[in-house]
């Protein structure tokens, strides 16, 4: 009888919906800890823009946020996301090589700039009034100086952090290999605690009163200063050089196939290189790349020295082994503490 | 074989049976992918990665922290339950009915809140702060987690047994002459040993293998303040699948033992 | 060890003896305790919660998310805490009925998930049902899905509860024996009748406390669910999930608010327990009486 019901029901919605198909879509964003304003104002925008070229079309996003590294393992172990927006793109090439067919090796080629349509750099956010008197790296080295950062073994934000401190190093000391070292050994000696992921340490230096200067993203920075009252008690110190933070986002095929988003999820990535999808990340505090939209938001986002993954450091790939594997320079720092 | 079937009482097979096939389904085989996991190892690459500085001092972190716990443990949780059973105050079913709560509060929210407790601008942390020590972010916030999760199981051990103990022992042994330290050795602690050693396996055990409350609280510095299965998620969020499963079947292997070994001193007390 | 057992105690027993200083000083002790390790931490979440008032506090635990959560934290006890019971008196039977060879290995594995790091209860899923797991590959075949899913979150959640109706129930069972089983065997009732009619109503309250513990346990449980759940908003957060998710959305008064209602649960069920302890208490005294 349910079955009739069912059929009845069917070819009802059928006649009604006449010869424009609409359909129900469900899209799996994975992305890292920052992201979580920055999507939700997003997944709005895109809902919307869907909506006005494919009406009667119902379009839920789903958003699972967390460390970068362990978003990045969920992905693997089968998480089924249509599209990842994680934290740098060494997590996207592990999804690719350890979950095979889940998406092509060369996925980075597939969308402008690298697959990152937003950019961030490394920033301090210290007390107010700045009572360390910090400016740059090498106050953060100084007696009594006490820094936040993330673990960079857990945490993508904190790979960053730790490659803008080593690029520090490496310019203050002449290129430099080992004196490098030697300033990020005694950097890591005034880190107090090491958080397993970038706002796990935004909420030590900020809710639980620890450090004085906590090394973090620009946009989270700029969100801790917005959060209730917080631009009474933190103040943004814009260092000498920095990192460019490049978060890259891709389409998981395999996922996005299987559940028939593919055209969505391409789109939904496509649309946050609109002026639209720029100016959301703009006022989320993410560099957007589009040149207009930067022009209008200059006056919020300094100037300055910035190296890059690719150019710097030979891109993730040789990155990632060199600093972060067992072994790597993260670890030499601690073994011979 | 000692294999003893009582004649008239059924259901042996049935429920011995189906014990093990749940067992197996829920715990062993899924324990069992682990072993197999990590038998990827040869016995060396194994040693090398349980032996490596930062897992051993991982272990001793782990191991020290939850075993101060339990020892503290041991002795509060042995006075909280003497004094429920011994004594009538004001407040004592309120204390008998919350000693359980560390079992139903989920871990996260105990990590946070006793962060915010004793993070040094925490209501009890600042006082900590002005006498000059800290107690979040150090192996004594970890021991503090690890009190608080732990605390049900040396009291919820202890109290019954001591519920069971005829106080007309004790005072027939006073009435003897008897010294207070006489009763208290050939007495209380023959008859409480067992139920207080299981309560201290458990929270042992526990202890080592707890994480959620405690990551909020450890501070999580290598060589320092970070705890065996932290370091299990951060070999995961490598993708070093191998390593993470030694690591894993390290600490199955040792609490299986710890917990066997308590059984057996059990059956041991029992059967005299 | 012992040392500090042995003094606290011998001040107990000269307590009982009469000195009612040392007697305060025991309860005293154990109500500072009882206040720094307890009651503190709850007081801190209720204030924080409370912390932007009553209305703040409904709008965050009644909010599409948290109400999502809660139904999946009720749908994962509800499929487990059962499940455990069976097996916890299935167990408990043939533990204390019998004696057999290997009954202390068998005691001890019953024992086992409570000492398994809840990171490892997670992590042996993950490697068994995971997309790199043992049986990944034909699960994806059939469009299967377990991690990252409820049977996951479920399967977590088994795991972790699995000894307390078992534990509950062996001490309670050895201890009254075989006679009674035995005699209703002997009048000529079957397996059933006997089970229904003699056991049952004899292991009822020593059962409800099994199950309260079980279901507390199953509702809070973080670490294990934490490491199979995949962190999806709205679909696979249970409430401790979405307590730790709020917390990292610099939203915290609705953590503490959630967390709030977590603890308010607890409480619930633990005077439950409470209540059905009573009653184990008071028929095994008149059961001493008789």
């Amino acid at each position: 009888m349910s079955l009739r019901r069912y059929a009845l029901a069917a070819l009802a919605s059928a006649i009604f919906a006449g010869s424009a198909v609409a359909k129900d879509y469900e899209l799996l964003n994975v992305s890292y800890d920052p992201t979580r304003e920055l999507y939700q104002d997003y997944n709005a925008e895109f809902t919307n823009f869907w909506k006005a070229s494919h009406p009667g079309d119902n379009v839920k996003i789903q958003q699972s946020h967390g460390g970068s590294g362990k978003q990045a393992r969920g992905v693997i172990d089968g998480l089924r996301a249509d599209v990842v927006t994680l934290a740098l793109a060494g997590d996207i090439d592990e999804i690719a090589k350890l979950n095979k067919g889940s998406l092509p090796e060369n996925w980075q080629t597939r969308l402008p700039d690298a697959s990152t349509p937003y950019t961030s750099t490394i920033v301090f956010l210290v007390r107010k009034g700045n009572p360390k008197g910090i400016k740059d790296w090498a106050d953060l080295t100084k007696d009594g100086v006490s820094v936040i950062t993330p673990n960079p073994k857990t945490s993508g934000g904190a790979r960053w952090n730790f490659l803008a401190a080593y690029a520090y190093g490496l310019k203050a000391n002449g290129g430099d290999e080992e004196k490098a070292k030697q300033y990020l050994k005694t950097l890591f000696k005034h880190v107090p605690v090491l958080d397993t992921g970038a706002r796990g340490s935004t909420i030590t230096f900020v809710n639980n009163g620890q450090g004085d200067v906590l090394l973090a993203w620009e946009n989270e920075a700029f969100l801790a200063l917005k959060e209730d009252g917080g631009a009474d008690k933190f103040d943004i110190v814009v260092p000498s050089l920095s990192i460019l933070a490049e978060p890259p986002v891709a389409v998981v095929d395999k996922n996005a196939d299987k559940k028939g988003n593919a055209e969505i999820a391409k789109a939904y990535l496509e649309h946050l290189y609109s002026p639209a999808g720029q100016e959301i990340a703009a006022k989320n505090f993410y560099r957007p790349r589009d040149e207009k939209v930067a022009a209008k938001y200059a006056a919020q986002f300094p100037k300055l020295e910035l190296v890059t993954i690719d150019k710097d450091f030979g891109g993730w790939k040789t990155a990632q082994p060199k600093f972060f594997n067992d072994g790597g320079v993260f670890d030499q720092i601690y073994q011979a503490q | 074989m000692s294999r003893r079937i009582s004649p008239v009482i059924p259901g042996f097979g049935l429920t011995l049976g189906y014990t093990l096939v749940y067992l197996s389904l829920i715990v062993l085989i899924p324990l069992a992918a682990m072993f197999v996991h990590a038998a990827q190892l040869t016995w060396d690459q194994f040693w090398a990665i349980i032996s490596a500085p930062r897992v051993l001092a991982a272990l001793q972190l782990s191991f020290g922290t939850a075993f101060f716990a339990a020892i503290i443990n041991g002795v509060i949780g042995t006075v909280l339950a003497w004094i429920l059973v011994r004594y009538t105050f004001p407040g004592r079913k309120v204390i008998d009915a919350m000693i359980d709560l560390p079992f139903a509060l989920p871990t996260a929210v105990a990590g946070i809140a006793l962060t915010a407790l004793y993070a040094p601008n925490g209501w009890i942390g600042q006082f900590a702060a002005d006498l000059g020590f800290k107690i979040a972010y150090t192996p004594m916030g970890i021991t503090l987690a690890l009190t608080f999760v732990t605390l049900p199981f040396v009291v919820r051990t202890v109290q019954p047994v001591l519920a069971d103990i005829p106080r007309e022992i004790e005072e027939a042994a006073a009435c003897l002459g008897a010294k207070p330290l006489q009763v208290f050795r050939y007495i209380l602690v023959p008859a409480l040993l067992p139920a207080w050693l299981t309560g201290f396996a458990l929270a042992f055990a526990r202890g080592v293998g707890e994480y959620g409350s405690v990551i909020f609280i450890a501070g999580n510095m290598p060589f320092k303040t970070e705890i065996l299965p932290l370091l299990i998620m951060v070999k995961l969020d490598q993708y070093d699948y191998t390593g993470a499963t030694a690591i894993g079947v390290m600490m199955l292997v040792v609490s299986f033992i710890l917990l066997l070994v308590i059984n057996l001193i059990q059956r041991r007390i029992e059967k005299p | 060890m012992s040392n500090s057992t042995l003094s606290a105690s011998t001040v107990a027993n000269a307590a009982r003896r009469g000195s009612p200083l040392s007697r305060r000083l025991l309860i005293g002790f154990g109500w500072l305790f009882f206040t720094l390790f307890l009651l503190l931490p709850l007081l801190i979440v209720v204030s924080q919660g409370l912390k932007m008032g009553v209305g703040t506090f409904f709008d965050a635990i009644l909010e599409p998310d948290a109400l999502s959560a809660l139904k999946l934290t009720i749908i994962a006890v509800v499929i487990s805490v059962p499940l455990n019971v069976v097996f916890g008196v299935s167990a408990a039977w043939c533990v204390s009925k019998y004696s057999f060879r290997g009954k202390s290995i068998l005691v001890t594995l019953i024992d086992l998930p409570f000492s398994v790091s809840p990171v490892i209860a997670g992590l042996v899923y993950v490697l068994m049902f995971g997309a790199q797991g043992f049986l990944g590959p034909w699960l994806q075949d059939h469009d299967i899905q377990i991690v990252f899913a409820l049977p996951g979150i479920v399967l977590a959640t088994i795991f972790v509860t699995v000894p307390f109706v078992a534990r509950e129930l062996i001490p309670l069972m050895q201890e009254q024996g075989t006679q009674e089983e035995e005699a209703a065997r002997l009048l000529g009732a079957n397996g059933w009748q006997m089970f229904w009619h003699v056991t049952v109503p004899n292991i009822k309250w020593g059962l409800i406390y099994g199950v309260v513990l079980c279901t507390a346990r199953a509702m809070g449980e973080f670490g294990a669910v934490s490491v199979v759940s995949g962190h999806i908003r709205g679909v696979t957060n249970t409430l401790p999930l979405h307590v730790e998710i709020l917390y990292n959305e610099y939203n915290h008064v609705a953590a503490f608010a959630v967390a709030t209602l977590l603890l308010i649960l607890a409480l619930f069920i633990l005077l439950l327990k409470q209540w059905s302890e009573s009653r184990i208490n008071r028929l095994r005294a008149s059961a001493a009486e008789e």
